[in-house]
């Protein structure tokens, strides 16, 4: 046998073993790390110095200071926000009858209709858009119908504008609003909607006090969803826009492709990208205001 | 191969401001069947697994045989554990977990399959060598676990409370069968639990943990029967600790202050004849009285207010039957069965 | 749920409403199905005539095939790449645990919220300086970038739901990390994984905004063809691809659905 000397502690030794563990399981993350450093990090940041840099490549406020005061910049702010905002209101409109629905289903249906759901959710956006583009034309199926029904003489204009971007925009997003939602009302104990029946109150009644706050998270997330997710569309308002819808993404799009103005467009990609952060803030700040107003809920 | 010792010298663990390990220090004698027992959060489990090398201790070291092995991996440490879930790996057949160790310790198959078998004859399961997992019962779990850690023949062999999601019967019954297994190769042990009666049925020696520390190392006879602190004595089964002002010496004298001595309920008699000289008695109230089968349960209520329990054996029930609640009574015990506790462990 | 209340009024108008929009929702994969079988050059509904005329113009044009086979090899090299990284960085996390959890979890997710004409235009300017542009590995990197997102969704939550008691025994019975991890864990999460490779291969067959900027001649994936060809004219090839496409993905779906029941 070795000799133990007890008065060696062995602290320092068993601490570096400690940090090397560590370090080995952060090489695991290396790969990610790195990709995602490389391929999004890296292309923000260079797009970040590239607002700032004139055409040959010296320093300059000039591409903000043109963005900021062309009249383009903010309608085409505008015209974002309106495409999402306008998303967002019909998939609420829209995605909490169908959540509601597939929540009070039996399971075993309810997955049935779930496949239902997600089939257009894997399904590429290009097809769905072709989709809508074959079912809005002037000659289309919903002109055909609407006009076969009496609802209109002359065919509508529901392709190659706001109407038809905003369609195929909510159409690709529901599912996206849908899933969150159903998953909250499912969560919801049956106990407290048993509870308020019993104390008399309509379903109407019910649905309004207790079963949209209960399942306030999921909402919230499937709005979050929505909301970030539609300020940077680009396929949708490009094919069913026909040149009319001019959001921030398709801007980005004409100044690099029209204009070759690499400094312009990434000024454009910055304000977007303060556009998305600006929405997330804000449906954090309203979360934190809503759960600390309704605190006692939680 | 012959029985590896373990020595931990001052073994140190904190997470944050809770200490798991306060300085533990501890030899296990090789062969030895060593029972970490205590309480939950008692630092036991924190013990085993810095000896399993899942831990990593903040100081100290740990020496098995002539080896430090205080920073080896666990992979390296060769050691047996049987983890509190089996941690049995669902994707393979029963036989394919107990070859594991052999495939990674490149045995040649067919001897590892000869080896694999063998361990579970051992544990009298060699007819469910290819079962699936799923299809086992807790028991048999717990010995496809057990084969799968001697099957290497480990120099060190860990137990983390092994029988605790096993029902009472097949738990006793498996305390005896661990036992033999141990008996049989001769691995040094280290058993982990928190029921006391296990720990008593199987142990060499038992170490009584709290609080980071080892509180006393003995054997169980001397662990039961002299504990060295109210805690050991509490942990140990139903021990009364009195104040030795309440207590009377059998001739009548007042005790000599201000020792505290605990008595075990069964030593105590009702009957003044079953005492030798030397002993103490205690004079109060019956609070309550049941009949339990093997024995008669008293719940004495001391002048001072403390409940004592007594357990008289019906086989000699020294009148027990008469007796009712709200009767004045005398208990005895023999000066054997009297202990004084160290003043210092309060 | 709502089986406290008899209000059988609004509970038919709720599948009503339910099912309407149900049909909004696959209304537009489904009409494309007849489209591709139409003898005409024009989109008629339904078609006056039958043929399968659409699909010999897809698998007869080389510019399609081409595309086709570009864009199968890079779901297939996207899958591949992306579930051992994210599943790497899921296990990273999951030993880690604390804040450096967090910090790598949000970090590694932050791909998905960035949009994709950014993404796309950072990378062309990258690319372009590593002389990448147009190249297959350039729009590789790109999908791979955009499924670690989603694969890491995927596996997180079944990595950390794995008794990791198992791979402290394995590590017990004398495996190193490694041998333990692809031994112990990764035959047992299999089913995540395929799911996890499926959904990587679809995020990158369906890329279309990266592979826009990034991609060129070669390299052109299927939608960057159909998206410049939805843009010029509607041509109704895009109608066969379409229903092939949507036979794809109810298969995958049926598929995942029919392993996930039992």
């Amino acid at each position: 046998m070795t000799r133990i000397d007890p008065a060696v502690s062995a602290t320092a030794d068993l601490r570096r073993d400690l940090r090397r563990e560590t370090a080995f399981f952060l090489s695991l993350s290396l790969p990610a790390l790195v990709l995602v450093g490389l391929c999004a990090m890296l292309p923000i940041l260079w797009i970040l110095r590239q607002s700032f840099l004139t055409l040959r490549g010296t320093y300059t406020l000039s591409n903000w200071e043109k963005l900021l005061s062309s009249d383009l910049t903010w309608r085409a702010i505008w015209s974002t926000v309106e495409l999402s905002a306008g998303t967002l209101v019909l998939c609420c409109i829209l995605g909490l009858p169908l959540a509601l629905a597939l929540a009070s289903a039996p399971q075993k249906l309810a997955n049935r209709l779930l496949v239902l759901l997600m089939l257009p959710l894997w399904t590429s956006i290009l097809v769905r858009t072709y989709g809508w583009l074959v079912l809005l034309r002037r000659d289309g199926l919903v002109n055909q119908g609407l006009q076969s029904i009496g609802l209109t003489d002359t065919p509508l204009a529901l392709v190659y504008n706001f109407t038809g971007t905003l369609i195929g925009m909510v159409h690709f997003m529901l599912p996206l609003f849908v899933l969150p939602t159903y998953a909250a009302l499912r969560d919801i104990d049956h106990n407290t909607i048993r509870a308020s029946a019993s104390m008399g109150a309509s379903l109407p009644r019910t649905l309004v006090s207790v079963v949209l706050p209960l399942a306030a998270g999921g909402i919230r997330s499937g709005s979050m969803i929505v909301f970030i997710y539609t300020l940077g569309f680009f396929i949708t308002p490009a094919i069913l826009g026909g040149g009319q819808v001019n959001p921030i993404a398709i801007r980005i799009e004409r100044t690099l492709s029209t204009f070759q103005n690499w400094g312009a467009a990434s000024a454009l990609g910055i304000l977007l990208l303060l556009l998305v952060a600006l929405a997330a803030a804000l449906l954090v700040g309203v979360r934190h205001l809503l759960s600390r107003r309704g605190g006692h809920h939680a | 191969m012959t029985p590896l010792p373990i020595t931990i010298e001052t073994l140190r663990k904190t997470y944050g401001e809770f200490t798991a390990l306060d300085d533990v220090s501890l030899r296990i004698l090789p062969g030895e069947f060593l029972t970490l027992l205590g309480p939950s959060g008692s630092g036991k489990t924190t013990l085993l697994m810095a000896l399993a090398g899942f831990t990593r201790p903040d100081s100290g070291r740990i020496v098995i045989g002539d080896r430090d092995v205080t920073r080896l991996a666990p992979n390296k440490r060769d050691i047996g554990i049987v983890f509190q879930n089996y941690a049995l790996f669902p994707h393979m057949s029963v036989r394919e977990n107990v070859e594991y160790p052999l495939k990674i310790r490149k045995v040649p198959r067919r001897e590892a399959r000869d080896r694999a078998m063998a361990a579970l004859e051992r544990v009298k399961l060699g007819a469910f060598a290819d079962r699936d997992i799923a299809a086992l019962s807790g028991g048999q779990r717990q010995r496809v676990a057990l084969a799968r850690a001697i099957v290497y023949e480990p120099r060190i062999m860990l137990m983390d409370e092994p029988l605790s999601a096993l029902d009472k019967n097949l738990r006793e019954h498996m305390q005896f069968e661990i036992r033999r297994l141990h008996d049989d190769l001769g691995i040094t042990t280290v058993y982990v639990t928190h029921d006391q009666r296990e720990a008593l049925t199987m142990s060499d020696r038992i170490a009584v943990m709290s609080a980071g520390r080892i509180q006393q190392i003995d054997a169980p006879q001397e662990i039961y029967h002299r504990p060295r602190s109210a805690f050991v004595a509490g942990f140990m089964g139903e021990a009364n600790i009195l104040a030795a002002t309440d207590c009377r010496a059998l001739d009548g004298r007042p005790m000599q202050g201000p020792h505290r001595v605990m008595v075990r309920a069964e030593n105590f008699h009702l009957d003044r004849s079953a005492c030798g000289p030397e002993g103490l008695s205690l004079g109060g109230r019956i609070a309550a009285i049941a009949f339990r089968g093997e024995n008669w349960l008293i719940h004495l209520a001391l002048a001072s207010g403390q409940e004592v329990m007594l357990s008289i054996p019906s086989r000699q029930s020294e009148g027990c039957e008469s007796l009712k609640p709200g009767q004045d009574i005398t208990a005895h015990a023999d000066a054997n069965h009297v202990h004084f506790l160290a003043e210092e462990a309060a | 749920m709502l089986e406290s209340f008899d209000n059988r009024g609004f509970k038919i108008a709720m599948w009503i409403i339910a099912a309407l929009i149900l049909g909004f929702l696959i209304l537009p994969t489904l009409i494309v199905v007849p489209l591709s079988f139409s003898g005409s050059d024009l989109l008629e509904f339904p078609p006056s005539t039958f043929s399968l005329r659409w699909y010999q113009s897809f698998f007869g044009s080389t510019s399609w095939m081409l595309a086709l086979k570009t864009s199968l090899l890079l779901g297939a090299l996207t899958a591949l790449l992306a579930v051992p990284v994210s599943l790497a960085a899921c296990i990273a996390m999951n030993r880690l645990g604390g804040i450096k959890s967090r910090v790598l979890y949000t970090y590694v997710l932050s791909p998905s919220v960035i949009p994709g004409i950014l993404l796309a235009i950072g990378l062309f300017f990258v690319l372009a300086k590593l002389k990448l542009i147009g190249t297959l590995s350039g729009v590789l990197v790109g999908h791979v970038v955009l499924a670690i997102p989603v694969t890491t969704i995927v596996l997180f939550p079944a990595v950390s739901r794995f008794d990791w008691g198992q791979v402290d025994a394995a590590r017990s019975l004398g495996a190193g990390w490694l041998r333990a991890i692809t031994g112990i864990l990764v035959p047992q999460l299999n089913f995540t994984l395929l799911t996890a490779a499926l959904m990587a291969f679809l995020t990158s067959l369906d890329e279309a905004v990266v592979s826009i900027f990034v991609a060129a001649g070669d390299s052109a994936t299927l939608p960057k063809l159909m998206f410049l060809s939805l843009r010029d004219q509607i041509d109704p090839t895009i109608a066969a691809i379409s229903t092939l496409w949507t036979v794809l993905v109810v298969a995958v779906v049926l598929l995942v659905n029919a392993r996930r029941a039992p």
